[in-house]
């Protein structure tokens, strides 16, 4: 077929911009091993065990960090999940049709508000909240488990937690709806049919249909959370500490990079804190990448 | 009567699937061909290939020849763009740009083919306007979205489109299939009015449509022509036993 | 099933739905919560010369974030022009030619893009721009920023564009119109409103991201125009008075804020009101 230049030339173009994309995605992949090489070089392995962080004398592990940024993730979930699936669960199948929009909008709202300002609500409002009267409480009640141990400062992994959960519940909540939204009137009708109630319908019906694609956005959500930074770092306390209290303060590999990159001086401490990058961006990758995967293949299977 | 169209052994695939098989026909200059025949039978495949549009679909192939004017235009150094500026297409469903106003919708394929003269550009709208039957309805809102006309006027519109561009030929399929009856009429009564400078083919699933505007009738079945004649000779004297059951309604 | 009474899987199903509701209640509520005390509290901060009027030393009352607000703009303003044009026509890529095993790996890969901590983007910036110039500067920020935009606005535009049905494009075709002219003309300006309601999404999103701007545009007390230089940004801003010890200055992050999740806020409806576009995560 004989191609007119200008069907060339667009084709051209279009398909260089799309290379940007891959391009982009080396380029991180290579500056971000390239500034890496120094530290890998000195700590090696090592540097994922080790949980020393001391800039004065240059010895510098990933461990406080890699356990801060995950365990704030996993309570972010622990949090967010039940909550996402019951607002998903009210917008595919409870909630009357002319509500919906309205929620879903807010819902979306909520996703919408930048990292900085649920950072400075969490210092605000939310810690004072948690320092005066939740965790007093926990403390009195379940002191005696590690975990509610300690005094009640405000700022940690709990404040990190429940921050997290916030901004991954729009971000759950909306993968999910829209993944309910394709399991099959005809099935849900079936199971009304063999007079199963409505939340046997959504349990034995809904949830099994939507299995994998929920897995993604679960994952996708935890992606989201790891990579998270101006929010947790305003609350989360900022000491490299591995504790089994969630009222101790923590840190996140985000928060680390956000407070240290401008201070770090030296080629070797820069060089680590751009491995911990690496290693961030390794982790939220894998989360996102399998997640993409499974909520793809839910949406196109139907 | 010239011949415009001379069509030899077409054939054309969806992946697989053929959906027509060895299309032999001639199509009269300034003559009304219809092609008729039950749905599926490939006869709005037939006229996507006269002018090239059958191949922007995925997977699609055609094998033949097509001669316009004794050219062929699947041979290697045709182009299809230049081959769509001699034969126009209608489609089934009204097709407005939705986003441009009416007066925008004529202008379009002028303008897009490198017209920039204004006042060329409005005599072409008010001209085609006017050959379509629908300058009096729209002169004082040219300027308003297309789609705020209605069904009939849309596709009225949309012929005024083809013709601005002034082609050869206008492949129309089904165009009235979509709307009501008296739009239909204002549809049939429009190609009489220009059929002296088009030559126009037709795909219908009317019979009686067909047997009103058409001079030649060709009838597909199951991807190949049964039969093609006069109008009045396929309606009153098939030749073939299928046409025959078809046209007095036995199946189809 | 049948082991469970009636009464029973009546009472469950009664709770498990209370709980949905309660669910989406909280979602409802943070919002409102948090909407609310940042108007409030922000609210109070904001004046006339908030908007027009440099940031003053702690402790003298005034003052204002007129750098922050014009650094906002200028750094946004950078990453448009970089990744506007190139997301749009990756997304035409994607939409209009992408058919292809290629095609697929870059949409896989934008998508992955999106998912990338924002700070990483800054990091990469920083490598890439701040090094090589010796310095923070606007431009730096602009390119972090542009790195989080791409992957949004290529998808965007190829979903709005794939919603343009294909009648459209044949009858252009029809036309004898050039594929090319048919694929900007016709399909791109049809798609038109839905991508630019996309494309003030995108920007809205990045525009409220500090991280990547923490060592890339960094920070400015003053006013700057220069792209070569250090800028202030509203987002940093809120984060470095936020974090101070000064009640003036906390103030004032409030009332950043506040003007923050105004725009945001209203790009936001007001895109989500004129189009269906789902691309958003």
């Amino acid at each position: 077929m004989k191609l007119v230049t200008g069907d060339r030339a667009i084709r051209f173009i279009a398909t260089i911009f799309a290379s940007v994309i891959l391009a982009l995605i080396v380029l991180i992949v290579y500056e971000l091993l390239k500034g890496s090489v120094p530290s890998i070089h000195k700590f090696g392995l090592k540097f994922l065990v080790t949980s020393t962080w001391d800039p004065v004398s240059e010895h510098f592990g990933a461990l406080p960090f890699v356990f801060g940024t995950i365990v704030s993730s996993v309570i972010a979930l622990v949090i967010a999940l039940p909550v996402s699936i019951g607002i998903a669960v009210f917008l595919s199948e409870l909630a009357p049709r002319p509500v919906r929009p309205a929620v879903s909008l807010m819902v979306e709202l909520l996703a919408a508000i930048p990292s900085i300002i649920y950072g400075l609500w969490g210092l605000f409002v939310m810690v004072p909240f948690l320092q005066m009267y939740v965790e007093p409480a926990l403390g009195r009640y379940f002191g005696f488990l590690p975990l509610f141990s300690g005094a009640p400062i405000g700022v940690g992994m709990l404040a990190g937690g429940i921050i997290l959960s916030i901004m991954i519940i729009p971000t759950i909540a909306a993968v999910s709806r829209d993944i309910f939204n394709t399991v099959p009137m005809l099935y849900k009708e079936a199971g009304f049919a063999l007079g199963m109630t409505r939340w046997e319908v959504i349990e034995k019906i809904v949830f099994p249909h939507a299995r994998s694609g929920l897995i993604g956005a679960v994952m996708l959500g935890f992606g989201r959370a790891l990579g998270e930074t101006m929010a947790v770092t305003m609350v989360i306390g900022n000491a490299p500490t591995i504790a089994a209290s969630l009222f101790a303060p923590s840190y996140t590999i985000a928060s680390v990079l956000a407070n240290e990159f401008t201070e770090a001086t030296t080629k070797l401490y820069l060089s680590s804190l751009i491995e911990l990058a690496l290693i961030l961006f390794v982790i939220s990758m894998l989360f996102n990448a399998v997640a993409r995967l499974l909520v793809i293949r839910e949406r196109t299977a139907k | 009567m010239a011949k415009k169209l001379v069509i030899e052994h077409l054939n054309a695939w969806f992946g697989a699937v053929q959906a027509i098989r060895d299309i032999t026909i001639d199509i009269e200059e300034n003559g009304v061909t219809a092609v008729i025949g039950p749905s599926g039978c490939g006869k709005t495949t037939f006229v996507r290939c006269l002018n090239r549009i059958h191949e922007v679909v995925d997977n699609a192939m055609v094998s033949g020849r097509v001669m316009l004017d004794g050219v062929d235009i699947y041979s290697k150094t045709s182009d299809p763009v230049l081959v769509r500026r001699r034969i126009g297409m209608v489609f089934q469903k009204p097709n407005p740009f939705p986003t441009m106003s009416i007066f925008e919708n004529v202008a379009a394929g002028v303008k897009l083919n490198g017209v920039r003269r204004k006042d060329r550009i409005a005599d072409t709208v008010e001209r085609s306007l006017k050959s379509a039957a629908l300058w009096e309805e729209v002169k004082d809102k040219l300027h308003k979205p297309a789609t705020t006309l209605s069904g009939g006027q849309q596709q009225r519109l949309c012929i005024a489109r083809t013709i601005a561009i002034e082609p050869e030929v206008v492949l129309m399929d089904e165009p009235a299939s979509a709307l009501d009856p008296i739009s239909t009429a204002r549809i049939e009564e429009l190609i009489q009015q220009i059929k002296e400078r088009y030559t126009i083919v037709i795909v219908t699933h009317n019979m009686q449509q067909a047997a009103r505007v058409s001079d030649y009738t060709g009838f597909f079945l199951l991807g190949e022509l049964i039969e093609f004649d006069r109008t009045s000779d396929i309606f009153t004297n098939p030749r073939d036993k299928r046409t025959e059951d078809y046209i007095t309604g036995r199946f189809g | 099933m049948s082991s469970l009474s009636y009464l029973r899987r009546r009472a469950i199903n009664g709770l498990m739905l209370v709980l949905s509701y309660g669910s989406a209640l909280l979602g409802v509520a943070m919002l409102l919560l948090i909407l609310l005390y940042t108007v409030g509290r922000g609210a109070a901060a904001i004046n006339w010369d908030f908007f027009v009027r440099l940031p003053r030393p702690p402790g003298e009352t005034g003052g204002g974030i007129a750098n922050a607000i014009v650094g906002s703009f200028i750094v946004v303003g950078v990453a448009s022009a970089m990744a506007i044009p190139v997301g749009i026509m990756a997304g035409i890529y994607l939409s209009e030619f992408g058919r292809g095993r290629f095609a697929s790996v870059v949409r896989y890969f934008a998508d992955v893009l999106n998912g990338i901590p924002s700070i990483v983007a800054g990091i990469v910036a920083y490598a890439i721009v701040v090094l090589p110039m010796h310095g923070f500067s606007a431009f730096s920020g602009g390119v972090a920023l542009a790195i989080l935009m791409l992957p949004i606005i290529t998808r965007t535009s190829e979903e709005l564009l794939k919603t343009v049905p294909g009648t459209i494009r044949e009858a252009a075709l029809a036309l004898g119109i050039p594929q090319w002219k048919v694929t900007i003309f016709v399909v791109l300006r049809t798609a038109l409103t839905g991508i630019i309601t996309g494309v003030m999404l995108a920007v809205a999103r990045v525009g409220g991201e500090t991280a990547p701007l923490l060592f890339t545009a960094f920070n400015n007390s003053f006013l700057s125009l220069r792209l070569d230089q250090p800028i202030s940004t509203m987002t940093v801003l809120i984060y470095n008075y936020a974090s101070s010890p000064y009640r003036d200055w906390n103030e004032i992050a409030w009332g950043a804020a506040f003007v923050l999740i105004a725009i945001v806020l209203i790009v936001n409806v007001v895109s989500k009101l004129f189009t269906k576009t789902k691309y958003a995560l």
